[in-house]
């Protein structure tokens, strides 16, 4: 990739995203010590630097699909390590949020992990663990997923059908006002 | 000495051990817990990769019930705790986003009591002084590999207590009960708790590299101080071993758990027979399981 490719395009949305994830990427001087730490790189389509490296070309779109934001750990290795500030884990979480507002989930399971997780929180108020992974295991089609640990997290009393309840109405509200706020 | 308390929810379901160890650590200590009434979940990783706002939100409404009773909050699991300090740090710096949060989570939250890692409550404010005065049936030959994982410790700016490369609380905690701190190069590497359901692959390999490195520093166990850490930790040896071609057996124990046993705790009392790998042929090896009186709980 050569800085000549350059996009003005996506000069808005990048913008947006420095100022969501509260850095300029341009801080970035492309060392690598954020990929060298970063325990999910192995399995990325783009590193964490490339990341990087594509918004400070304007590849906006290139980094916004990308399944690095997915599998990104939030491990926040990266931010902690960088020479620089550049708070990157604050962009892949940032790049995650635009991604799904533009309708691209390219790691499915995790996207739908994240749904499920929160509709239990709205529903409960709580999340309920066992509740939440049998409705994933249905959904993604993976029925019997670690289903071998469930008799003994049963016996040990640690998985139950119920699922506890609290502080719903105040959470219900939580919820409307949040996405209101964030869909100005 | 009184906190609020806030468990979160795996503690009330695949991190019981954790809740019950706590308990009575925390009474034996003389700290007073009230649990926090009503409290929902801090959202996890799911909210702040979802919304910004939510993200903050969800935690604040907890630390403003603890407010409203001028309590500094007790968070065990280290998920919940960093999502809780973030959302303490977001009202703290931001006046405009202090607003934002009291009009979604219709309270007055101004972030004046503090959020604070059970670990460090242990280690910096009740003190290891108190805590090692209490030690009646010492870890004696207990080799521990602290693995304190991400969320305890990074990013430094929000969690604040401990090294975020090269921690010490818990190796000092694990010092002071008796034990034996190793030396080991993973203590801060993502166990992957988080993609164990979405993408195993992934965290097999990551609890592969912990497991291997704890064996290889010579640890009979490790200690966590996160709910999630522990079950992918205790729950996945057998498994990530079988997919490695290797073989692993390291009881897994929350630094709770060490606590109690060195306060002479029966395990049942803590918990501890509800592991997935089993404790007691190294409890019994390094002779703590033979107390001289068992203790019973108190009511």
């Amino acid at each position: 990739m050569e800085l000549t490719a350059t996009k003005a395009g996506a000069a808005k949305e990048l913008q947006r995203l420095e100022k969501a994830a509260g850095v300029e990427v341009r801080n970035c001087y492309q060392c690598g010590k954020c990929t060298a730490g970063c325990p999910v790189a192995f399995a990325m389509d783009y590193s964490p630097r490339q990341i990087m490296r594509l918004l400070q070309l304007g590849l906006y779109d290139e980094a916004v699909g990308a399944h690095s934001p997915w599998l990104c750990a939030s491990c926040i290795t990266c931010s902690t390590r960088c020479p620089k500030g550049v708070n990157i884990a604050g962009v892949m979480e940032t790049l995650r949020i635009e991604a799904k507002n533009q309708g691209l989930v390219p790691e499915k399971a995790v996207g739908l992990f994240d749904d499920l997780f929160l509709q239990s929180v709205q529903q409960n108020g709580r999340v309920h663990e066992m509740g939440l992974i049998l409705r994933f295991n249905l959904k993604s089609g993976k029925w019997f997923k670690d289903a071998a640990f469930a008799p003994k997290l049963w016996r040990d009393g640690k998985i139950s059908p119920r699922a506890e309840k609290a502080g719903r109405e105040a959470v219900a509200r939580i919820f409307a006002r949040a996405h209101s706020q964030e869909g100005e | 000495m009184k906190y609020a308390y806030y468990p979160g929810c795996s503690l009330h379901a695949t991190g019981l051990e954790y809740d019950l160890s706590t308990r009575q650590v925390a009474k034996h200590l003389g700290i007073e817990l009230w649990e926090i009434p009503d409290w929902n979940c801090c959202g996890a990783s799911a909210a702040h990769n979802t919304n910004h706002t939510l993200a903050v939100a969800l935690p604040a409404r907890n630390l403003a019930i603890a407010e409203q009773e001028g309590l500094d909050v007790a968070v065990p699991c280290a998920a919940c705790f960093n999502r809780m300090r973030a959302a303490q740090a977001a009202a703290r710096n931001s006046e405009a986003m202090r607003q934002t949060i009291n009009d979604i989570i219709g309270m007055d939250y101004r972030a004046s009591n503090e959020t604070c890692a059970l670990l460090d409550i242990m280690v910096n404010r009740v003190g290891l002084e108190t805590i090692a005065e209490k030690v009646v049936k010492p870890l004696t030959g207990l080799k521990v590999a602290a693995y304190y994982g991400c969320l305890l410790v990074r990013p430094p700016e929000i969690t604040g207590f401990d090294d975020p490369e090269n921690p010490q609380s818990m190796d000092r905690l694990v010092a002071s009960l008796g034990g034996t701190p190793v030396d080991w190069p993973f203590k801060i590497e993502c166990c992957g708790a988080g993609h164990t359901t979405t993408r195993p692959d992934i965290a097999s390999r990551l609890l592969y590299r912990i497991y291997s490195g704890a064996a290889a520093a010579g640890a009979d166990c490790l200690v966590s101080a996160c709910p999630l850490c522990f079950l992918n930790l205790d729950m996945r040896q057998e498994q990530v071993g079988r997919e490695h071609n290797a073989s692993f057996s390291l009881p897994v124990f929350y630094f709770t758990e060490l606590m109690g046993l060195a306060f002479a705790y029966a395990p049942k009392d803590l918990g501890i027979n509800r592991h997935f790998v089993p404790v007691a042929p190294l409890l019994e090896s390094k002779e703590l399981l033979r107390h001289p009186v068992t203790r019973r709980e108190e009511t």
